[in-house]
């Protein structure tokens, strides 16, 4: 029975891997979880200066859900290749390195830095974030803005691209369709909805940045949906996230197109989630003599009959 | 010996007005644990609530650990009614130790409110070492007081219904003869505001003072940087309570009012 990822250089033994700011850098859960029994390691968006991070409070509890403002908090380039890469690579799973930045000569900044370092399997790009040339308006709600990322770095590497898509979009497939068009590997999504949490005692936002990112399990049908109707739209191989808690929410995630999956707020309940994510999947193929796991990528069952309200078909 | 795994509870006893001790027996937990450090958990096997809860460890008694939890929110509420049939998700431990090694004479246990929980454990410790220690312990009023592990506390409560009329530090600086403490250490854990205040005192009296601090978390463990304090000897402005602390130096903080929920 085979459960391994393979798409161009990308080789991940097993489809789940975890999602970006959900796992630190790897070495501060080691403890907790065989690093091995992961598929791959996505890494804190790493921006060429380090970043503070936005002011307490970051964190809200929802229902079935968090936001969080962490802003970005992390080490920068430097600090990231000296002193988190080295750890990393000596970690028997596939290390994948999200990059952030506030301008698109930042993202070709960072990943040029990075072709020189050993031990990265992929990048993922991470496009929800303030354009600042664009008074702060998020990349990836932008179609053109998110091409242009995607242009620029692809004539930069060789190594497997993928794009990080926000779902804060009307049409997400017109955005996994340029990634696609402009020569990324892949697309992964969904990067975390906009949401608020409101305090009627203080009559103050929770979160300081007042609104954040909303994750966790009540977010996995957003996830789903977006998932399927990218996955409608492109050839490329899709990561699926959001809200993965269990096998089951994995298999889901490949049933409507996913190729791989991340997991990310789960991670904060159990470090050694993503581990039994992937054991999970494993006995679920064995136990429906599935000898591919491949089989199950985009299997859902749908009658001709049955279509999705408001689904628009991407012009080719 | 650090644990993630789910315990079933032993017992969860009422101890004062909205508050509760709980035990459950994990003998490699109770060997390793040191005061100050905490525990992550989970109230439940559902999704809501989502996130763990992190409590200090409170007493050890042979295999089994307690903590006590006031009963404040959803999380709380859900522990409040747990009884032998229930269980928990542990993972501990985590964060660091009280600083009992460093270089002082008397500790001045301080807690205010909930802030009680870590000190049992300590108090134990301290003994162990043989060090002198002065306990103050503030409350709301006197049915909220829990002192069980103590060392002699003296006591305060906000309405006066038990022992000194006024907050802790007040009591302290009533009923207290500084002079006579040899080279004292102040350990406080209470609400924010509470420890700003004795963080001025031990910045004005130049005591060695060491806070532990309360955040929101996420996950605990130092992967989801959801817990930032602003701290001095931070590279960047912000500590992480859960990994750098939840215990500091006192003159390493830095408070800003508006923090204060
Ligand atoms: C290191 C550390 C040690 C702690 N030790 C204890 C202890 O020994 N005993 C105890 O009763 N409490 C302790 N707390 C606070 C505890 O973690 C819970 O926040 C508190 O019990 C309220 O939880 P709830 O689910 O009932 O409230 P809810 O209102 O349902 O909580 C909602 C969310 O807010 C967070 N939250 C609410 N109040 C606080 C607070 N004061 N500080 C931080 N986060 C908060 C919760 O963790 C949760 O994520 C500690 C906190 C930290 C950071
Ligand atoms: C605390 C926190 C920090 C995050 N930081 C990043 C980040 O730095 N870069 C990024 O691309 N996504 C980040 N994300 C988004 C996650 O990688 C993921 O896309 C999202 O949380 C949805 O998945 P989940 O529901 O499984 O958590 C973060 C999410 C959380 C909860
Ligand atoms: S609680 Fe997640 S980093 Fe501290």
């Amino acid at each position: 029975m085979n459960t391994a990822f393979h798409s161009k250089s990308l080789h991940l033994k097993n489809r789940v891997l975890v999602a970006s700011g959900t796992f630190g850098y790897g070495n501060e859960v080691a403890r907790f979880t065989d690093l091995s029994k992961i598929g791959g390691i996505v890494t804190k968006s790493v921006s060429w200066k380090p970043r503070i991070g936005n002011a307490p409070m970051r964190i809200a509890e929802t229902p079935s859900g968090m936001l969080n403002s962490i802003g970005l908090a992390n080490v920068g380039i430097e600090e990231f290749t000296a002193e988190k890469l080295p750890y990393l690579r000596n970690v028997d799973s596939q290390i994948i390195v999200n990059i952030a930045a506030s301008t698109i000569d930042e993202y070709i900044q960072i990943l040029e830095r990075l072709e020189d370092e050993e031990g990265i399997a992929a990048y993922e790009i991470n496009v929800s974030c303030p354009n600042v040339k664009e008074g702060g308006l998020n990349f990836g709600t932008r179609c053109e803005m998110t091409g242009e990322i995607t242009r620029e770095l692809r004539k930069r590497t060789d190594r497997f691209l993928i794009i990080k898509l926000t779902p804060n979009v009307t049409h997400i497939a017109d955005f996994a369709k340029t990634c696609q068009d402009e020569g990324a590997d892949s697309v992964s999504l969904i990067n975390t909805l906009v949401g608020m949490a409101v305090n009627i005692k203080t009559r103050r936002p929770v979160l300081s940045t007042i609104t954040g990112g909303f994750s966790g399990p009540a977010i996995k049908p957003v996830a789903l949906a977006k998932v399927y109707e990218a996955a409608k739209a492109v050839k490329i191989p899709i990561i699926g996230i959001g809200g993965i808690m269990s096998w089951k929410d994995a298999i889901e995630f490949l049933l409507v197109g996913a190729s791989a999956i991340q997991v990310g707020t789960a991670n904060f309940l159990d470090p050694d989630a993503a581990a039994k994510i992937a054991e999970g999947m494993a006995a679920y193929c064995e136990e429906e003599g599935i000898e591919d796991i491949q089989e199950l990528v985009g299997a859902l069952k749908v009658h001709e009959t049955q279509s999705a309200p408001g689904f628009v078909p991407v012009k080719a | 010996m650090t644990v993630n795994q789910w315990y079933s509870v032993r017992s969860n006893r009422k101890v004062a007005e909205e508050t509760y001790a709980l035990r459950f027996s994990a003998p490699e937990l109770a060997e390793t644990i040191k005061p100050g450090q905490f525990l992550n958990v989970r109230v439940t096997k559902e999704h809501d609530p989502l996130l763990r809860r992190p409590y200090s460890i409170s007493n050890i008694y042979g295999d089994e650990c307690e903590i006590v939890y006031a009963v404040e929110g959803r999380g709380t509420n859900i522990l409040s009614r747990m009884d032998e049939t229930s269980e928990i998700g542990v993972i501990g431990p985590l964060g660091n130790p009280f600083g009992m090694e460093k270089d002082y004479g008397t500790a001045v246990i301080m807690a205010g409110g909930i802030g009680v929980a870590p000190f049992p454990i300590l108090t134990t410790a301290l003994k162990e070492m043989g060090k002198n220690t002065v306990t103050l312990v503030g409350a709301r009023n006197g049915t909220r007081l829990f002192t069980d592990g103590l060392a002699d506390p003296i006591v305060a409560t906000d309405d006066g219904s038990a022992g000194y009329h006024g907050n802790v530090l007040d009591c302290f600086k009533a009923q207290v003869d500084l002079s006579s403490l040899d080279n004292p250490r102040i350990f406080a854990c209470g609400p924010t505001p509470m420890l700003h205040a004795i963080q001025q005192y031990a910045l004005e009296t130049g005591i060695q003072c060491e806070l532990s601090l309360e955040t929101e978390m996420a996950c605990g463990m130092g992967i989801c940087q959801g817990c930032p304090i602003e701290s001095k000897s931070a590279p960047r402005k912000y500590s992480l309570v859960c990994t750098d602390g939840p215990c500091f130096e006192a003159d390493d903080i830095v408070f800003h009012q508006h923090t204060h929920a």
